[in-house]
């Protein structure tokens, strides 16, 4: 067990699994999202009450559970990171946060063009909205602290910090928001219950979340292999892999 | 193995050198809250700034919109939460810099007490000096305002109860940012975000005392963001200075 965390740790190691693994990621969330979409946009049935207008939904919630999600992802690995001292664990944090932004803006852009059909107009102080424009604010917070230090090690670990923060904050935040404001539909997916969705609605939304989530790990892996090429490239594996070295 | 560490051994040797300081973190908490009170108020324009900056802001708001106090009294417990938060956020940047700057925050982390206890004690002197004192001041600027009758008294406890989980949360922030030379607008962005579910109840509770409701429901709520603030706060602000200072 600790020997594989050790292993994990080794930059080396994880430059070499994840060139195995991506690729699979990769054809994964090709395959994943190009059926999903076709499936959600062209053959999945119009809604009764929002015609053709809901298929939106097909990244809006894929975008928004990504949104989420990679943020706790990043507080995991800043925890490692302060814990344990894994560098590669730091590495995938700082590539996870700009895709989580950009996630998150895909999910308030997405809830902002369903809002003009379904509400009439482009932005509601509504409480999903809301609470994804500060996660927005959160995600902007660790990514400029991060450039804000000029040691990498401070930047790394304030960064670590500031994540697990976040995290703590983001339930908090989203039931004061809830609480302040409730005029959203109810949850897209709920745990208890069954989904009021039909099927044929639903399964091509499934298909899309698992694509998105494989793209944000394929993503990730690659981001955190080139990051890990620019930051130890001075170690000998690395420039033997360039030529520099025989 | 302690006793094989050759660094630990001379640190051991230090203490036994110099005595264990007497009375332990009782008395160094105590000194910290004295030495800051102190620092405070000898430099009264920093806990005044932020009282002048509240009724400023306040000033604004009637020129800026306008002077009917029907309009006013809708949006003045708003108004009131969110001008003395900007308030507290303004005076959070001075919190650690002259220590920083000085280096009695290095002696701080280099003293044999628990940081997190230390950090508590700066933080509570701040809420002393810059939290209550808006909380006090807030009534009279709703007088301003036409705040409705019945919510004064909600308004203040409301504030100083808030105020205090806002210098917690706050803390962190300064502590993150006070090795950064331009530290004050970057403050805003890791703090103001994290500040929304204590604006939400707090401005919660005013509303709730004009419109007659309970208002028990909404302090429990600061009460218990003030208990988890109070409970993960201090690690959060020791680990941060930390960072600044070994950075």
């Amino acid at each position: 067990m600790w020997a594989f965390i050790h292993k994990l740790g080794s930059p080396k190691w994880f430059y070499g699994i994840s060139a195995r693994l991506s690729p699979w990621f990769w054809a994964a969330a090709a395959l994943l999202i190009v059926i999903g979409s076709v499936w959600g946009l062209a053959f999945a049935p119009a809604d009764y009450q929002q015609g053709n207008s809901f298929r939106i939904i097909y990244v809006h919630v894929p975008a928004a559970f990504l949104a989420q999600s990679i943020f706790v992802s990043m507080a995991i690995a800043g925890f490692v990171f302060m814990v344990w001292k894994i560098k590669v664990a730091d590495m995938a944090a700082a590539m996870m946060a700009p895709l989580g932004a950009a996630m998150t803006f895909v999910a308030l852009f997405s809830g902002a063009v369903w809002g003009v059909p379904t509400w009439g107009t482009w932005w509601m102080w509504d409480a999903r909205l809301t609470s994804m424009l500060i996660l927005l604010f959160l995600y902007f917070g660790v990514i400029a602290l991060r450039g804000a230090f000029s040691s990498r090690d401070s930047a790394s670990r304030a960064a670590s910090v500031l994540a697990m923060v976040g995290v703590i904050n983001i339930p908090i935040i989203k039931y004061s928001v809830d609480w302040w404001y409730t005029l959203h539909q109810p949850a897209t997916f709920s745990v208890t219950s069954r989904p009021a969705m039909p099927m044929e609605m639903w399964a091509p939304l499934l298909i899309m979340v698992l694509g998105f989530y494989s793209f944000f790990i394929a993503v990730t892996l690659m981001r955190t292999r080139s990051e890990i090429l620019r930051r130890e490239a001075n170690k000998r594996w690395v420039r033997e892999l360039a030529g520099e070295v025989s | 193995m302690p006793n094989s560490d050759p660094h630990l051994a001379r640190e051991r040797d230090a203490v036994s050198l110099f005595g264990e300081p007497e009375g332990g973190a009782g008395v160094a908490i105590r000194a910290t809250l004295k030495r800051d009170l102190v620092l405070l108020m000898r430099r009264r324009s920093e806990v005044l700034n932020p009282l002048v900056f509240f009724a400023l802001v306040i000033t604004l708001f009637p020129i800026g919109i306008s002077p009917d106090p029907e309009l006013l009294a809708t949006i003045a417990p708003g108004l009131l939460w969110v001008a003395a938060l900007l308030a507290a956020l303004l005076s959070l940047d001075s919190l650690f810099r002259s220590d920083y700057e000085d280096g009695s925050l290095e002696q701080l982390l280099l003293s044999p007490h628990p940081l997190p206890a230390l950090a508590l004690a700066k933080v509570a002197v701040h809420w002393l000096l810059t939290g209550l004192p808006l909380a006090l001041m807030a009534p009279v600027l709703g007088i301003m305002l036409a705040l409705p009758a019945g919510s004064y008294a909600v308004l203040a406890l409301s504030l100083a109860l808030g105020s205090a989980s806002l210098s917690l949360i706050g803390a962190i922030g300064a502590a993150l940012t006070v090795g950064l030379s331009r530290g004050g607008v970057l403050l805003s962005l890791l703090v103001l975000p994290l500040y929304i579910p204590v604006l939400i109840f707090g401005a919660g509770a005013v509303q709730a005392a004009i419109f007659g409701e309970g208002v028990a429901a909404h302090l429990a709520i600061l009460g218990a963001l003030l208990a988890v603030a109070l409970i993960l706060a201090p690690w959060a602000i020791a680990a941060s200075l930390r960072i600044s200072i070994n950075g």
